[in-house]
């Protein structure tokens, strides 16, 4: 891990304790222009936290993090969101950023909501309210995004678009995305670099040396190993949002 | 013009209302009424120590409201004890010790009814200046933390990871709070002052699907308060700040119709 300008987030031996009890500790990670990082491993591991950690949301913290962007978009595992307020989708979309109209629209027709523009957000359900959670992160085009469980809730086929979708965001707008996901097919297809926590590191690197991993068969047992390493193959093509299949 | 004391008593009740109106749909978006309770009842003190040292009467009370805000924040930082036991505490014990302080100054003719309910009569043209300078100053720094102080509203997290400093926004929001109070205190009176925040914008809330809606209802029904309960406390000889605070109770409940025929409309 040289230091170049490509890498938004470093995370050097970061850890973070809560009431006396580590949650994770000695994460080294960076998340670079381009690059898709997975973070994997069992509840508890301490995986949201990580991410928090990096996003600079939790403050004392032991070890380092340096970000090198301010242009982050992010999706948290929980969202609570107090209804006292009249809150529409469309003031949902520009709550950290003033965007234009088109802007929006395009951001929601990507994740298929756009007809939801001015629903009340309290009315969604909870797939339809993921969606616009994505839609809001990649719509003010950032350098970072940090996805905590993105497709949590949203229906089968959705969430292959969806990940098609968070694949292609990377591509286009050259961003760095630090991914939380339990969907080992997934994670496994786009991703760059895999850490699979469990309170610490456990283990790192690509997909394919992730899987081969002896502890990480002994965290997730050798099913998932078996996932990992059949999912050597390449789409010759790939599903749009709105159900078209498109040949590469 | 403003000769006459009740135009003085309309001009300031207007610029009161302009700023309670969007601090108030944030009291009751962050769920801050108990707070905005504690804050006035420490003007009392704030009054009473203004009078007892010939300083400045709103200057004193947004001095001592700021204070109480930072003795709340150290106390939650250091007990365990509940959020509202702490408001509760500080509220009842500054009004307290605000009422033994005036017991103290004997020499001092005190209006104590006019300071827990307002008093249209002490409105000067000084306060005027006061209102309408200090309101338009609040409603700039509102305008300027907005972001921030919205997106953590909303949610904390995605404000903080997206860099718009909730914590800072959160602060300075207390202060306006603080500010608020004590350039409303003449009007409404200390025991009331939550009510002209949180009434017209539960109001406004009942009719509004969007914030910037809610705050421009807001700010409508304060304005209609306050004209409406200053003409009925000059016919009724009623004081100022409960005749302004029943007349946001009636646009509230009319506001409740409203949401019957909105429901209605749905099914």
């Amino acid at each position: 891990m040289g230091s170049n300008n490509n890498v938004l987030v470093k995370m050097n031996n970061a850890g973070y304790r809560h009431n006396d009890k580590w949650l994770v500790q000695g994460v080294s990670l960076s998340v670079e222009r381009g690059k898709i990082v997975t973070l994997i491993g069992p509840n508890g591991s301490g995986k949201s936290t990580t991410a928090k950690i990096a996003l600079g949301i939790l403050k004392k913290i032991d070890g380092h993090v340096e970000k090198y962007t301010n242009k982050i978009g992010y999706v948290p595992q929980k969202i609570s969101v107090d209804w006292t307020l009249p809150l529409r989708v469309y003031d949902f979309m520009i709550l950290t950023e003033n965007l234009d109209e088109k802007t929006i629209d395009e951001a929601l027709s990507l994740t298929g909501v756009i007809h939801l523009k001015d629903k009340n957000l309290g009315n969604l359900s909870g797939g339809e309210f993921q969606r616009v959670l994505l839609a809001r992160a990649i719509s003010k085009k950032p350098e970072l995004l940090v996805l905590d469980e993105p497709v949590q809730g949203v229906d089968f086929t959705g969430e292959i678009a969806l990940y098609e979708l968070i694949k292609k965001i990377s591509d286009e707008l050259n961003c760095g995305i630090l991914l939380i996901s339990h969907d080992l097919h997934t994670v496994m297809s786009a991703t760059d670099h895999v850490v699979c926590l469990n309170g610490h590191v456990c283990c790192s690197g690509t997909p394919m040396d992730v899987a081969k991993n002896t502890e990480y068969k002994a965290l997730f047992g050798e099913q998932a190993s078996q996932i990992l390493t059949r999912y050597e193959h390449k789409h010759d093509h790939v599903h749009t949002i709105e159900g078209e299949i498109k040949k590469n | 013009m403003f000769d006459d004391f009740f135009i003085r008593a309309l001009v300031a009740g207007v610029g009161v209302a302009f700023v309670t109106g969007p601090l108030g749909c944030f009291v009751i978006w962050r769920r801050l009424s108990y707070f905005g309770d504690t804050l006035a009842h420490s003007a009392l003190l704030g009054v009473t120590i203004a009078y007892s040292l010939e300083f400045n009467i709103a200057l004193s009370v947004f001095i001592i409201s700021s204070l109480i805000a930072l003795i709340l924040v150290q106390l939650q930082n250091r007990t365990n004890l509940p959020g509202d036991a702490l408001l509760g505490l500080l509220a009842h014990s500054s009004l307290a010790v605000g009422l033994v302080v005036i017991g103290f100054l004997t020499f001092i003719r005190f209006d104590v009814m006019g300071l827990l309910f307002g008093d249209i009569l002490a409105v000067t043209v000084d306060d005027l200046y006061i209102i309408w300078i200090g309101g338009a100053l609040i409603l700039l720094v509102l305008r300027l933390i907005w972001k921030g102080l919205f997106a953590s509203t909303v949610n904390y997290e995605l404000a903080e990871a997206e860099g718009l400093n909730p914590d800072r926004a959160k602060a300075i929001f207390t202060i306006l709070m603080a500010a608020i109070i004590a350039i409303s205190i003449k009007m409404v009176g200390l025991l009331l002052i939550t009510g002209m925040l949180i009434i017209p914008a539960a109001m406004a809330r009942n009719i509004s699907d969007s914030p910037q809606k809610m705050i421009i209802y807001s700010i409508i029904g304060g304005l209609l308060s306050v004209i409406i309960g200053l003409f009925s406390s000059l016919e009724f000889n009623t004081p100022s700040g409960p005749s302004i605070i029943a007349a946001a109770l009636f646009l509230f409940v009319i506001s409740l119709f409203k949401i019957k025929q909105t429901i209605k409309l749905k099914n």
